[in-house]
């Protein structure tokens, strides 16, 4: 569900549609869009403390053959909200092994590239300390 | 007592036309998107995303552009949203040690596990103007360097594990929210934290910077300074366990102070902290050094009389929502209450001409 949540916005839908895995649901709760407070810890380490506000939109809904699906996304996107519920009921059912290959796959992929290059731009920007000669001999 | 006054409807309406108009500004000039104020103007996103409280850089950008670019006014808007929204719950706190770091500093350990990690940051610039940018240059790709993606230890736990840095005692306490109950004082440390972070830039700088200049000074060194992506969890009650509903972009600083010891602690190192939305390091150092020095009490440390030691100056003037809504109300119309004074002021004058008529006649 964390993939769902931090993919750009569109592209589970885009995904989706391309798998032709779209299908028939009734809602459960129509997506909305509100809240969650974020905790910090104090020191990192210690007692909790609020942070601020994170705007989150989620939804739930019912396949015909019952199998429930949330969506719990970043922002205010009730689009990509229905399309992760919709993904995660998927997964519970026989079409679970195609959603992983054509969803989740390709959205971990993703991720996995855009962490990688940040962590590279950042590991660039590391500082190689070396010792001048003192010449003390 | 108040007296209805009318009249004022198309002015106000004319006026926000013309506000409108003077937004846009020069029509010959593109305009500006939503989209590219998020991507090029991304500090002043962070800082409205932090001291509106709302993590939402899409809104953020709309509230700059709303604003004509007074932060204050785009903060002003995005904490009138907030209260708009339904709290659906509470995240676990993140945990900043796994954060993927884009920069990680620390100004008292030259090496330490994890390096010293700069990130696109204004240090070591020259602070000359960049003509070349006024030009629309294009900009080369920043170099890519082979990276282990591994968690960066703090560097507390290198103190901690000397046992010369008082240690920060873990608990799981539902923390007071401000949002909710108002700010009263005594204030504890996760109350004071939660104002700080969500408190003006100008105003802890301020602070900061009067405890460096000798107001209840603090000696505190940057221990640590880390930016970058940390995930959010809540708890979802529908599951029953906890997912991953995001990834923000924090800044972290620790400070590590010098502390010769009190009546009730041993000499040993202590700890400012500051944790900020954004890539906003002005503030998470300044929030630090305030929240040192507003931690006297519990160190049993003396009563300076500075004023980043006083939790009622400091918290109740730090928010600069509050502080402009005061403020700037005193420009609204106060034709009755000013009425008033002037008779007030008229009679004091006639009372004062008239006792002296009667002395000079005496």
């Amino acid at each position: 569900m964390g993939l769902f949540a931090r993919a750009p916005q569109g592209k589970v839908a885009a995904l989706l549609a391309n798998a032709n895995l779209a299908s028939e649901f009734e809602w459960l709760r129509k997506p909305e869009i509100g809240s969650v407070m974020l905790r910090g810890r104090a020191g990192a380490v210690g007692a909790p403390f609020n942070l601020g506000e994170m705007t989150v939109t989620r939804c739930s809904l019912r396949l015909p053959n019952g199998e429930v699906g949330h969506g719990y996304v970043q922002g205010r996107d009730k689009d990509a909200a229905q399309s992760a519920a919709l993904a995660d009921a998927l997964l519970q059912t026989d079409a679970a092994s195609d959603i992983s290959q054509q969803i989740l796959l390709p959205l971990r992929t993703a991720e996995f590239e855009k962490k990688k290059n940040r962590a590279e731009k950042a590991a660039s920007t590391k500082v190689e300390f070396f010792t001048m000669a003192r010449g003390e001999d | 007592m108040y007296v209805a006054v009318k009249g004022g409807e198309r002015a106000i309406d004319n006026a926000h036309a013309w506000l409108a108009e003077e937004r846009r500004g020069d029509k010959k000039v593109p305009e500006l998107s939503v989209d590219q104020i998020r991507e090029q103007l991304s500090l002043a996103i962070n800082r409205v995303m932090a001291e509106g409280s709302l993590y939402d850089p899409d809104l953020a950008a709309l509230a700059i552009k709303q604003s004509r670019g007074d932060l204050i006014e785009a903060i002003f808007l995005i904490r009138a949203y907030r209260t708009t929204l339904p709290r659906f719950g509470y995240s676990e706190p993140i945990e900043t040690s796994k954060m993927a770091c884009d920069r990680r500093i620390s100004a008292t350990f030259k090496d330490l596990p994890g390096g010293q990690v700069l990130g696109p940051t204004f240090d070591y610039t020259h602070r000359l103007l960049d003509f070349k940018l006024a030009a629309d240059g294009e900009i080369p790709d920043a170099p890519n360097k082979q990276a282990n993606q591994e968690n960066v230890p703090h560097v507390a736990e290198f103190l901690n594990n000397e046992g010369l840095i008082q240690q920060e005692t873990r608990s799981d306490a539902t923390p007071p929210d401000l949002t909710r109950e108002p700010l009263e004082l005594p204030a504890d440390r996760a109350l004071r934290l939660q104002a700080l972070t969500r408190a003006d830039e100008g105003f802890t700088l301020g602070m900061a910077y009067s405890s460096q200049r000798g107001y209840a000074r603090n000696h505190a060194f940057v221990g640590e300074l880390r930016i970058g992506a940390v995930a959010v969890e809540i708890d979802v009650p529908e599951l029953g366990f906890a997912i991953e509903i995001g990834e923000i972009t924090v800044t972290e600083c620790e400070t590590v102070n010098q502390f010769q010891g009190s009546k009730t602690e041993p000499a040993q190192f202590t700890r400012g902290y500051g944790l900020v939305f954004g890539q906003t390091e002005r503030k998470a150092i300044s929030m630090a050094l305030v929240d040192r020095a507003l931690r006297w009490e519990e160190l049993g440390e003396d009563d300076l009389g500075a004023p980043v030691q006083d939790a009622e100056f400091v918290l109740y003037h730090s928010d600069n929502i509050q502080a402009t809504g005061f403020l700037e109300h005193i420009k609204l119309p106060h034709y009755v209450d000013f009425q008033a004074e002037l008779e007030l002021v008229r009679n004091l004058r006639k009372t004062a001409f008239e006792s002296q008529k009667m002395e000079a006649a005496e």
